[in-house]
């Protein structure tokens, strides 16, 4: 690895390490668990002048559960404490189902959630499961803390709504109102591979109707997609094989994928239909069964 | 005193543990990249972002600039001293440095010699290179149209870009035989591009001591002995001032077996800066520049009587060799052992023309796990097999059984005029089909059909040639391709031992110490493997075409032989008896007439050194060069099931069932180990590992998230299971076997995909069977052939 060349600092308080973003003026990346960074870099297709290590930065390494169901996860927490939570188990499938799935074992001991939304590849799972979930993002920089929602702060192609002297502190995933529900899918080629098409499905219900649900896929599209529209029509419905087949339907419709090695476009749409309608079928009949 | 127990001392059979892991599991290897010289400097090669383009200059005033920086090579210099050409393993030239235009991207353009490999990497992008672009070539058929631009304008009497049509079989007699066909089965496949991707890439320190005139030079190089010779004649050094050391090698597969350019810019750049000059390929490099595999094309008809008989084959193929012909091959052959194909079965007539091209890709075509091009002449066999006897409607099994060599059929001669010795080809069979359970899985695939579920069951079956030579037929630019070992033994019985083979991960330090324990019963513990450096091993043609055991290895028990017939001379002497009256058992001479007077052959070596009789040479060492009287001819049967979901086109393997025949196992764990690698690398390529190229000629597949190697999570289980046919003329009835998994396996992944979606329609998805290609087949219900496309948008 012979990147070019650049400074390295490992500030020890968040305040020290805004201060070193504001003094590197746009030159400076924040490194937490490295693993789309440091390839870049490696690659010499980025060339910070300055790496900010906020791995010092006490404080940051957990997710827990506000008294409301309110779910936090910090900075620092790496995609394998989310892979072996209880927490998530029980009380987040959505996330629950996507942590295992994230790039391979080795990525998962130092990436974490909250650089993964950061670096706002379209093809990065969390972003899909965040936005399916209707989370935000937490920032702080020099004036102090803001809240800015993921359909916001994931802008663009690998381009995020932070300042150049904000970091990304904490992601939020709001507490549910009825019983939390959903899956992720996706193909890959192989483990660790970027996703041909995958699609976060999350719903919460009541009884047996919908009251909310968030419908976001990775992969397809030139950044993390919202399929909303899919996800409105499950609102206020039991998740019956029509209206599965509608939202599965308007997902597809929703995704924007190209054609590459990984499949055709035409390929890669299927997927987003056969993945919406698997997991919210595997939610029906979980729903169906408790109600 | 009765014989040593041979296992117990790590003989043949014993599943020793490998030595070399000892230091290899704790990170104490000693690879290219862990050898640092005094006062060494860093290498690092601008390359080509471009496929075709003529180079209408090159600046180098700001690299040369960038303090550090020591050196800058370019084609031009490298011409001033003749070296901007070498030539290739296949008679053919390859630019060191271009010169006139790049052919391929990736091609190395300049080079940077720096104190650090940082200062030389950013010293590379200060290097102003302006390109005009030449129009494209990416694959045979634009090679070969009417307005293709000439690739090779360097070369006279090239007016085209086919670099040869060659043929080898009877045509006439194939003519007749189709003309007698009930039924003639024809199909279309591609093995498309790949590379053996070795975990470590290439690298050369090269070291010129300017006071001695010695130029030392620590290599990735699977054959050290060839390259000294090549350096000898490209650089026109004194050959015995020349010393190649290959240390440790993290893997080759065939890789490792040519010249690059790297490696020839190494060394100018420590003739002229008179210091040592590493130079350490990237991922990238390796995978955009050096030997690729098969890349080839073919059309195969096969004439069929009725009854399930094959009558007679032929096969077309058109090979994409890229820039430069740089195949490691005989020199006797064009597209490598081809013509190996059908080995396994008695047909009485084949013919196969074959056509190569040049096009704008990297150069190499080296043999990627295999002796010369047998995994495409196995690969297409049995998938023209498999074709053949679904057209005959007939069990896939029972129509290979009827056409396989009978036991007592050898010697057998191939369709293509090999010579195969041994084999049993139909116990093979029946050991796999009896594992796999195959009566029952029809049963439960027809029952799953019904539930919607697609299963497959896929068959691949054949011998292959392994271990080239002999001598009068195999030769690389007329070398003759024997090897050679040399055996010391000290006079307490221990012992080292070196060859002209060169371990990369086959085991070498821990199987030839096993051959020595068997020959002469010295533990093989007590025995030292050293291989790789010129200067101290005999002349060998080096590792690669899993050529080791069968030649190499030949050599270890003929020197072993040697010895012992020494050690007998010596036995007498201190048993005061005369030779004749001495007998053998594993590890003591003893008296014929009173076993119980004997010496061990520890008291033999010490003797040697200390207690020689009058007459008798001291020392009890020698060497052996081996010729092989013929190829050997291991015999594999794979068969895989698979479940495929027809909603998503992903498929799960779900038994692997091997069964190898490959002589007598020196040691079954490594040959397991083997075993399981190839069958890895199998379905890597059948599933999931290509290297494509757009329309401009650039590289899709240039690192490891583009090209897949399967982790732990894809790798599906095997079962392995054996038949031993001891190869009649191998000193210890060895046969090759590192490569046979790779050969035979994707057939039969492919094949079981093909069977689980047999009601399609579909007889053919090219490789590799993506998910997406594996879809398109079931809904569009057509075949799915040629390289994966790099799309374009819909």
């Amino acid at each position: 690895m012979y990147p070019s060349r650049f400074r390295y600092e490992a500030p020890h308080s968040i305040e020290e390490a805004v201060g070193l973003l504001q003094a590197g003026d746009g030159e400076a990346k924040v490194l937490a668990g490295g693993q789309s960074l440091v390839p870049l870099i490696k690659l010499r297709f980025a060339s910070p002048e300055l790496l900010v290590d906020i791995n010092d930065l006490p404080g940051l390494a957990y997710h827990r559960a506000d008294p409301d169901g309110t779910i936090r996860v910090g900075a620092l927490c790496r995609h394998a404490d989310l892979e072996g939570s209880a927490l998530l188990a029980d009380r987040q499938p959505t996330m629950a189902a996507a942590a295992p799935m994230v790039a391979d074992p080795i990525v998962r001991n130092r990436g974490t959630l909250v650089g993964s939304l950061c670096h706002a590849d379209p093809q990065g799972d969390w972003a899909a499961v965040v936005t399916a979930l209707g989370g935000h993002v937490v920032a702080q920089g020099p004036g102090g803390r803001r809240t800015i929602p993921i359909g916001k702060f994931v802008n663009g192609p690998f381009q995020n709504a932070l300042a150049y002297d904000e970091i990304a502190v904490e992601a939020v995933i709001p507490a549910p109102g009825g019983t939390p529900a959903g899956g992720y899918l996706k193909l890959e080629r192989r483990v660790g591979d970027f996703a041909t098409a995958g699609a976060a499905v999350a719903v919460e219900t009541s009884g047996d109707l919908v009251t909310r649900a968030g419908i976001a896929l990775t992969g397809v599209g030139g950044s993390t997609i919202d399929a909303a529209e899919a996800a409105q029509v499950l609102v206020g419905r039991p998740l019956g094989a029509e209206v599965i087949a509608e939202a599965a339907d308007l997902a597809a419709r929703a995704a924007q994928p190209k054609s590459d090695h990984r499949g055709s476009a035409k390929y890669k749409r299927h997927l987003v239909h056969t993945f919406v309608e698997r997991i919210l079928t595997r939610v029906g009949d979980t729903t169906e069964r408790a109600a | 005193m009765t014989a040593l127990d041979e296992i117990k001392i790590g003989g043949m059979g014993a599943r020793r543990r490998r030595v070399e892991d000892n230091r290899f599991i704790r990170g104490r290897g000693n690879y290219i990249d862990d050898i640092v010289l005094p006062g060494m400097l860093h290498m690092e090669i601008l390359r080509s972002p471009l496929a075709h383009a003529r180079i209408n200059s090159i600046d180098t005033s700001k690299a040369w600039d960038i303090p550090g920086v020591r050196l800058v090579l370019t084609g031009e210099m490298m011409a001033t001293r003749n070296l901007a050409w070498m030539p290739t393993l296949s008679y053919d030239t390859q630019a060191v440095l271009a010169t006139d235009k790049v052919r391929f991207q990736g091609q190395e353009v300049a080079c940077v010699i720096a104190d650090d490999p940082y200062i030389a990497k950013d010293a590379c992008e200060a290097i102003v290179v302006d390109y005009e672009p030449l129009p494209v070539i990416v694959n045979p058929t634009q090679a070969t149209a009417d307005d293709a631009p000439l690739i090779r304008d360097d070369k006279e009497n090239q007016p085209d870009n086919v670099i040869y049509d060659w043929e080898v079989g009877d045509r006439a007699g194939t003519d007749q035989a189709f003309e007698r066909a009930d039924l003639v089965s024809t199909i279309q496949l591609h093995y498309p591009r790949s590379h053996p991707a070795p975990l470590e890439c290439c690298g050369s320190i090269a070291d010129f001591d300017r006071s001695t005139s010695k130029l030392t030079v620590y290599m990735t190089t699977q054959a050290p002995h060839i390259v000294r010779a090549a350096v000898a004649l490209i650089a026109e050094l004194p050959e015995h001032m020349i010393r190649i050391i290959s240390p440790d090698l993290g893997g080759g597969f065939g890789n490792k077996v040519p010249v690059y350019p790297g490696y020839v810019m190494s060394i100018l750049a420590s003739i002229l800066t008179e210091r040592p000059v590493k130079w350490i390929e990237d991922r990238t490099g390796n995978l955009i520049s050096t030997g690729f595999g098969r890349d080839v094309y073919l059309q195969g008809e096969m004439a069929l009587r009725r009854d399930g008989k094959i009558l007679g084959v032929r096969m077309h193929t058109d090979a994409d060799h890229g820039a430069f012909f740089g195949d490691a091959q005989p020199s006797k052959f064009k597209i490598g052992l081809m013509h190996s194909a059908f080995a396994c079965y008695d047909i009485p007539t084949a013919h196969l023309t074959a056509r190569g091209m040049y096009t704008n890709k990297a150069p190499g075509g080296v043999a990627y796990r295999c002796s010369f091009r047998v995994t495409e002449a196995m690969f297409f066999q049995e998938r023209m097999v498999q074709a053949a006897a679904d057209d005959l409607g007939m069990d896939q099994a029972e129509f290979r059984r009827l056409n396989f060599v009978r036991d007592d059929d050898f010697p057998h001669r191939t369709p293509f005029g090999f010579l195969t010795d041994s084999g049993q080809y139909g116990k093979c069979l029946d050991v796999g089909l009896k594992a796999v359970g195959y009566q029952d899985f029809l049963k439960q695939k027809e029952e799953a059909k019904k539930r919607g579920r697609l299963l497959g069951i896929g068959i691949s079956t054949m011998t292959e040639p392994l271990g080239a030579g002999n001598s009068r037929e195999y030769d690389i630019l007329g070398i003759k391709m024997f090897d050679s070992a040399e055996l010391r033994v000290h006079m307490t019985g221990k012992a080292i031992l070196r060859t002209g083979a060169k371990t990369q991960g086959q085991g070498h330090e821990t199987t030839w110490a096993q051959i020595v324990a068997h020959e002469l019963g010295l533990p093989a513990e007590d025995v030292l493997v050293e291989e790789g450096d010129t200067d101290t091993a005999p002349f060998g043609m080096g590792t690669y075409a899993s050529r080791s055991t069968p030649v190499a290895g030949a050599a270890v028990a003929m020197v072993s032989r040697k010895i012992r017939a020494k050690a007998r001379k010596l036995a007498a002497h201190l048993l005061e008896v005369s030779e004749e009256d001495v007998d053998w058992e594993l590890g003591r001479f003893y008296v014929r007439s009173a076993p119980d007077r004997g010496v061990t052959i520890q008291e033999c070596a010490m003797a040697a050194y200390s207690n020689m009789p009058d007459g008798l040479e001291p020392g009890l060492e020698g060497n052996a060069y081996y010729d092989p009287p013929n190829l050997t001819w291991p015999f594999a049967c794979y068969i895989a099931t698979v479940e495929v979901d027809p909603e998503t086109g992903v498929w799960d393997v779900l038994n692997m069932v091997a069964v190898d025949d490959c002589g007598v196992r020196i040691n079954p764990m490594v040959v397991e180990g083997q075993i399981m690698g190839g069958l890895t690398e199998a379905y890597a390529m059948a599933s999931m590992q290509f290297i494509t190229f757009d329309a401009e000629g650039n590289c899709v597949g240039s690192n490891f998230m583009d090209y897949l190697l399967p982790t732990a999570w894809e790798t599906p289980g095997y079962e392995l299971h054996e038949v031993v046919t001891p190869c009649p003329h191998h000193p210890i009835g060895a046969k090759g076997i590192g490569e046979c998994a790779t050969v035979g396996g994707p057939a039969a992944f492919v094949n079981a995909v093909l069977d689980a979606i047999k009601d399609t329609g579909v007889r053919n998805i090219d490789m590799p069977l993506l998910p997406d290609r594996v879809y398109e087949a079931i809904t569009e219900r057509h075949d799915v052939s040629g390289a994966p496309p790099v799309k374009v948008d819909d």
